[in-house]
């Protein structure tokens, strides 16, 4: 029973180092990852993230250009477009009337445009799907300690800019009439945004990376009434999702990537099921009512 | 000491190059309680944005006197009720101009949180999230926001939308409050008779003002009536005015509008 268990769970981490180093890498990136993707939810901009996550590919694919699939060209060029991107439809939406939406919807398309053109004029089909679905089970120690690095900024930033990050969600107007960080914030934020998604991106790929940010989120969202119980919760449910998804990868050999994400998926829909705010809670509990 | 808390000089508000507030000069003196009184489009809480700074004026100035800290009360908030925070949340914003983005909230801070919920008749309302608060009860936690903020200079814009009559009160009660601790308040209001018994001081406003200073006098019938035919619209062909045509003062000018400058109460 127990070596059963132990050859479920623990061995094959156990004994073999490239699953060691996922575990670890997808671990790390869920402490970030997770939080943003609270924030990203709660200030409606969910899709936003995916839209980021497909303004990132001409960076990467300059990088991939350049010099090949090595991961620091790759990143760092990811980083560049992704924040051109963010600042540019952050920029349209506070200084025009167009809404955010709009624009990131604009921006994102021409940049996932270039993007596939660039790789195509390149590389194969296999190196384009190596840049949109990533490689878990292949970090190396450069992308780990990338990946640690982005982490520490972002919690960093987070914890210095709380207060004002949910104000700026919660009321945005009373932020604005007793501080200037309204705007600051708003663009910080984003460039955590990309940040994450960035590491994510060599994990797993361009494309796969928001999941990790978002659906952790969106699950959380249905256990909790305040803001730092679904971080937490979120982080919580990202790991839970990445062992899983990497250990389902390992026993059925699937691709970790879609594997990690189709778990947080799983907790996704049975939050929407079972959670304190959730469907079947909401039906049946709430037919007693108190007598005020 | 001035006694001054506001002064306007020439002070154009406005959106897409159309006044909605049009050569505004005078001065709030500091300590008054001032209800601005106008109909619909005259350009009150297009002020209150002006005074607060988050809308930029388009010609002129507001000078706030030296140190003077405003807190503010829009009409349309842009509250997001649907995040998770709690009333105690929502209020402990009004912490800001003492702690800033840092500074810990202490246990004083949580305490006068609490007084502040008390004030408002919100006492034991800490713990309620505020997607389940009524209309009048999330008014009331913004005036405890408001409280919290401890300002010198006081803008509440239609802050009696939608609240019952005996909340009113209340809120009247608190602004009365925050009128004998010498500080500054300007309110905009739609119930005349209510400003009549609780403001002693009345602007009113149809793009300029119509006239401006003690209530009784404001609020005569004929001002009354001059706010009245005031004309909502904006014109799109509207001509242009030219900044040579106010700069000397009261002469009348091509838009035909009277202006009354410095007509506001003066700083005694």
């Amino acid at each position: 029973m127990m070596d059963a268990l132990y050859g479920l769970f623990i061995a094959p981490f156990a004994d073999f180092a490239f699953m060691q180093r996922a575990l670890l890498g997808s671990l790390i990136l869920s402490l970030g990852a997770c939080p943003v993707g609270v924030f990203l939810m709660l200030r409606r901009m969910s899709l936003s993230g995916d839209a980021m996550a497909h303004a990132i590919l001409p960076g990467a694919a300059a990088g991939f250009l350049f010099y090949g699939l090595e991961i620091l060209p790759m990143t760092i060029g990811g980083l560049i477009a992704g924040i051109i991107v963010a600042l540019g439809a952050g920029a349209v939406s506070r200084f025009t009337i167009q809404r955010e939406d709009a624009s990131m919807a604009a921006f994102y398309l021409i940049s996932l445009a270039i993007g596939v053109l660039m790789v195509s004029i390149r590389g194969s089909s296999v190196d384009l799907m190596h840049v949109l679905f990533g490689t878990v089970l292949a970090l190396n120690n450069e992308a780990l300690t990338l990946i640690g690095g982005i982490v520490l900024v972002t919690l960093v930033s987070l914890a210095i800019f709380w207060r004002a990050l949910v104000a700026e969600c919660l009321d945005p107007l009373f932020l604005r009439s007793v501080s200037r960080l309204g705007s600051p914030v708003h663009f910080i934020f984003l460039g955590l945004v990309v940040l994450n998604l960035v590491g994510g991106f060599q994990a797993l790929g361009t494309l796969l990376s928001v999941g990790l940010m978002m659906l952790p989120a969106a699950a959380a969202r249905f256990w909790t009434m305040r803001v730092e119980p679904m971080c937490l919760l979120a982080v919580l449910i990202g790991f839970a999702s990445c062992v899983a998804g990497l250990l389902l990868s390992y026993h059925v050999s699937l691709p970790s990537g879609p594997a990690i994400i189709l778990s947080a998926g799983v907790v996704y829909f049975a939050s929407i099921l079972f959670g304190t705010r959730g469907i079947l809670r909401a039906r049946i509990i709430h037919h007693r009512h108190r007598t005020a | 000491m001035t006694k001054t808390c506001l002064t306007f000089r020439d002070l154009t508000l406005g959106y897409n190059s159309h006044p909605a507030i049009h050569h505004l000069d005078g001065t709030i003196r500091r300590g008054s309680l001032t209800a601005v009184v106008g109909a619909n489009g005259s350009g009150k809480s297009t002020l209150m944005k002006g005074i607060v700074g988050v809308l930029k004026p388009m010609a002129g100035t507001v000078v706030r006197a030296p140190g003077v800290r405003a807190a503010y009360l829009p009409q349309q908030s842009e509250l997001d009720r649907s995040f998770p925070a709690r009333v105690v949340d929502l209020v402990s914003l009004g912490l800001w101009p003492r702690r800033g983005l840092l500074g810990r909230h202490t246990r004083e801070d949580r305490d006068s949180v609490s007084q502040a919920l008390m004030a408002v008749g919100l006492g034991g309302f800490e713990k309620r999230p505020i997607d389940t608060l009524s209309g009048g009860q999330l008014q009331r936690t913004l005036f405890a926001r408001v409280l919290l903020q401890d300002a010198d200079l006081i803008l509440l814009d239609e802050p009696f939308n939608a609240v019952d009559t005996k909340t009113v009160g209340d809120l009247i009660t608190l602004i009365k409050r925050w009128h004998g601790e010498e500080r500054t308040i300007m309110v905009v209001v739609h119930d005349l008779d209510l400003v009549r018994h609780n403001f002693p001081e009345t602007l009113l406003l149809a793009r300029q003002p119509i006239a401006w200073g003690e209530t009784k006098e404001t609020l005569r019938p004929e001002n009354l009536l001059r706010a009245r035919r005031f004309h909502e619209a904006w014109e799109e062909n509207a001509p242009w005015c030219e900044p040579d045509n106010h700069e000397h003062g009261d002469h009348p000018h091509d838009h035909g509008h009277d202006h009354h400058h410095g007509s506001g109460p003066r700083a005694a």
